[in-house]
C-alpha cells in the first residue's frame, strides 16, 4: 500500500470517529458510568444526599422480603397478559383490513389515533372513564343490563382496567405492523393453497400466522420490555399505587422509594434487579425464537 | 428490506390507498357463489371494524363532549353526550388559570432541540458507522447494543444525581443534553436505510476530493432525508409525551412540560370534581401531536410498519 493512500485512509479514520464521537461520548456519560454508579450506590446505604454508607448485598436481601416490592413485582407480570390478547386482537384487525372494503383508510386512521396520543392524556381520560358512577365504562355496560364496578378502586377490577386501557392505546400500533406483514406476503402461497382447496382459516394457520412471525417476535420483545417498565397509567390512575398496593408497578415502586422516601440505594438495587430480570427475559425470548425457527424450517 | 419495495406494497393489495372499488371483479374462474359469499364476507368485516372503531374512538369524543359541559351534565344521569350550551368558557378559564401555555412553550423547547440536534447526531453517526473505514467498529456496535438493553428506570437515579449535582434539577436540561447525544435506535434505522445507497457515490466524491463533512452534508443527508423525516416526527412525538423523566427534574409549575402540567391538573382539580376543566387541558394537550398525525399520516404509519417489520 502506497504512503499516499494510508494517509488516506488515517483521515477517513479520524473524520469518521469525529462523526460518531456524539453518541459515544453520550454513551460512556449517560449510560455506561451510570451503570457503573448505581452497581456501588446499590451496595450502599444512601439517601442520595449524605454519604453513601457501605453496606454490601444488605439491599439485595432486604428487596427479597420487602412485601410492597414483590407484589409491584407480581402486578407488573400480571399486565402482560395483556400481551396476547393484544397481539390477538390487533393480528384479527389486521387480517380483516387486508380485505378490500369501503372506509379502509378511515378505520386505520381511527385505530391509530389511540397510540399516537399522550399517554398522560389518556391515563386520565381512562381514570375518569372509570369513574364508578359517571364513568364511560359503566355507562357502556349499564345499556346491556351490568352494573358496573368501581373499577379503579376495587383490588380485583383495578389491574384489569390498567390492561384494557393498555390494549385499547396499544392496539393500532400491532395492527398496522401486522398488517404491512400480511401485505407482503407474496399472493400467490395463498392461490395455491386455495388450489389445493384449503379454506380460509387454514389458510390463515399455515400461511399468514408463520409468515407473520418475525412480526409477532418483534411485538411480543418490545412489549414485554415496555410493559416491564409501566409507569405513567400507575401514577396518574392510581396515585397511592391503588388499594392495597394492587395497581402499583415496579419502576412506580422504585420511584417512590427513591423520589418520595429519598432511599437511592435501596431504590437502585431493586432498579438492578428489574433491569436484569427484564434483560433475562429477552435473552430467553431470543433464544426460543431461534429454536423455534429451526423447527419450522 | 428496502425502503421502496415497502412503500410500494404498502398500497392495500395494489390499489391505492383508500381508493378501493366496491363492485370488484372476481376472478373469471371463481363461480358466482365465491363472489357472493365474499361480498358477505366484506360487509361482516366492514360491520365489526365499524363496532371497534366506535370503541376506539369514544372514550376520546367523550373527553371533548365532557369539556364542553357544565358541571350538572358530567353528572347527569342517563350520560349527556351533546351539551345543551357548549361550555367554550371552560377553554378560556383553562388558559388563564393554569400552566397549560407554559407546559405548551415547555415541551416545545425540549421535543424540537432534541429532536433536531439529535437527528444530526445521529446520522452523521449512522454514516461514519455505514460507510466509512470506522476504527473499532465492534467495539462501538456492541456498546451501543448494550446501551439499548439497559432500560431508562435503571439509569433514572444515578442520572438524576448527576445532573443535580451540577445544579440542573427544575430546568430543561436534563431532558434534553442526554437526548442530543443520539438515539442508538434511530441511529440503527438511519445505517439500515444507508445500506441501499451504493459505496461508488461515495468513492466517486471522494475521488473529486470532496471532504467527508462535504459527503455527508451536501451528498448523504439529501439522500436519507426521507428516513430522516420519519424518524424526527416519530422522535418528536415520543419526547412530547414523555413523562417520567419530566416528572423526575420539574418541580416549580412554570417549568414543567405540558404532560405533568395536565397531570397536576387532573391532581388539583379532581377534588374540586371540576371535571370539564381537566378533560379540556387533556383534550388541548393531545391536539398537536393529533394535527401533526392527521396531516403526515400515510407518512408516520409507513415509517412505523418499516421500523417494526425490518426489527
Amino acid at each position: 500500500m502506497t504512503g499516499s493512500a494510508s494517509r488516506l485512509h488515517r483521515s477517513e479514520h479520524r473524520w469518521a470517529l469525529a462523526f460518531v464521537a456524539a453518541p459515544v461520548i453520550g454513551y460512556l456519560l449517560f449510560t455506561l458510568y451510570p451503570v457503573g454508579f448505581a452497581v456501588y450506590a446499590s451496595l450502599t446505604n444512601w439517601n442520595g444526599l449524605g454519604i453513601m454508607r457501605f453496606v454490601g448485598l444488605d439491599n439485595y436481601v432486604r428487596l427479597f422480603s420487602d412485601a410492597n416490592f414483590l407484589e409491584s413485582l407480581y402486578n407488573t407480570f400480571f399486565y402482560m397478559i395483556g400481551i396476547p390478547i393484544g397481539l390477538a386482537v390487533s393480528l384479527a384487525l389486521a387480517v380483516a383490513m387486508n380485505r378490500k372494503i369501503v372506509g379502509l383508510t378511515a378505520f386505520r386512521t381511527i385505530y391509530y389515533v389511540p397510540v399516537i396520543s399522550s399517554l398522560a392524556a389518556i391515563a386520565i381520560l381512562w381514570q375518569w372513564a372509570y369513574n364508578g358512577d359517571f364513568g364511560l365504562v359503566n355507562q357502556a355496560l349499564a345499556l346491556v343490563g351490568i352494573d358496573g364496578p368501581n373499577w379503579l378502586a376495587s383490588t380485583f377490577w383495578a389491574k384489569p382496567a390498567i390492561i384494557l386501557m393498555a390494549i385499547w392505546k396499544g392496539l393500532g400500533f400491532s395492527m398496522i405492523l401486522y398488517l404491512a406483514a400480511i401485505q407482503s406476503v407474496p399472493r400467490s402461497l395463498y392461490e395455491a393453497a386455495q388450489l389445493d382447496g384449503a379454506n380460509g382459516w387454514q389458510r390463515f394457520r399455515t400461511i399468514t400466522l408463520p409468515m407473520v412471525r418475525p412480526v409477532t417476535f418483534f411485538l411480543v420483545v418490545t412489549n414485554v420490555i415496555g410493559g416491564a417498565q409501566l409507569f405513567t397509567e400507575i401514577n396518574i390512575m392510581t396515585p397511592t399505587g391503588g388499594p392495597e398496593y394492587s395497581t402499583a408497578s415496579a419502576v412506580w415502586h422504585i420511584w417512590r422509594q427513591a423520589f418520595k422516601y429519598q432511599q437511592m440505594g435501596y431504590a437502585t438495587a431493586m432498579a438492578i434487579v428489574l433491569g436484569l430480570l427484564i434483560l433475562v427475559v429477552t435473552l430467553i425470548q431470543f433464544r426460543l425464537n431461534r429454536r423455534n425457527s429451526f423447527v419450522i424450517d | 428490506m428496502s425502503l421502496t419495495t415497502a412503500q410500494s406494497r404498502d398500497p392495500l393489495n395494489g390499489t391505492p390507498l383508500g381508493g378501493v372499488p366496491l363492485g370488484r371483479k372476481a376472478p373469471s374462474r371463481t363461480p358466482m357463489s365465491r363472489t357472493t359469499s365474499t361480498r358477505i364476507g366484506d360487509w361482516l368485516v366492514f360491520v365489526l371494524l365499524s363496532a371497534g372503531a366506535i370503541v376506539m374512538i369514544a372514550p376520546l369524543v367523550w373527553m371533548l363532549s365532557t369539556s364542553l359541559k357544565t358541571k350538572n351534565e358530567v353528572f347527569a344521569l342517563p350520560p349527556v353526550w351533546i351539551p345543551e350550551v357548549p361550555q367554550w368558557d371552560t377553554y378560556v378559564r383553562m388558559w388563564q388559570d393554569s400552566n397549560i401555555l407554559t407546559g405548551f412553550q415547555n415541551s416545545f423547547i425540549v421535543a424540537a432541540s432534541v429532536t433536531v440536534l439529535g437527528m444530526i447526531t445521529c446520522s452523521m453517526a449512522a454514516f461514519a458507522i455505514a460507510k466509512m473505514r470506522l476504527p473499532f467498529r465492534n467495539l462501538i456496535f456492541i456498546g451501543m447494543l448494550t446501551g439499548i438493553m439497559i432500560p431508562y428506570p435503571t439509569l433514572m437515579i444515578p442520572q438524576f444525581v448527576m445532573f443535580s449535582r451540577i445544579g440542573w434539577v427544575d430546568t430543561l436540561l436534563p431532558l434534553i443534553v442526554p437526548a442530543i447525544f443520539g438515539n442508538i435506535l434511530v441511529i440503527f434505522f438511519l445505517r439500515q436505510y444507508l445500506e441501499n445507497v451504493p459505496n461508488s457515490i461515495i468513492e466517486a466524491a471522494k475521488i473529486d476530493g470532496a471532504t467527508f463533512w462535504q459527503i455527508f452534508w451536501r451528498l448523504i443527508f439529501p439522500i436519507i432525508r426521507p428516513a430522516v423525516a420519519a424518524q424526527f416526527i416519530l422522535w418528536f412525538m415520543m419526547v412530547w409525551n414523555d413523562y417520567l423523566a419530566p416528572i423526575l427534574y420539574l418541580n416549580t409549575p412554570e417549568r414543567q412540560t405540558l404532560q405533568v402540567v395536565i397531570a397536576n391538573m387532573n391532581v388539583q382539580y379532581a377534588t374540586q370534581r371540576d371535571y370539564p376543566l381537566i378533560m379540556a387541558a387533556s383534550f388541548v394537550a393531545l391536539l398537536p401531536i393529533l394535527a401533526v398525525f392527521l396531516i403526515f399520516q400515510r407518512q408516520i404509519i409507513e415509517s412505523v410498519a418499516l421500523t417494526g417489520t425490518k426489527g
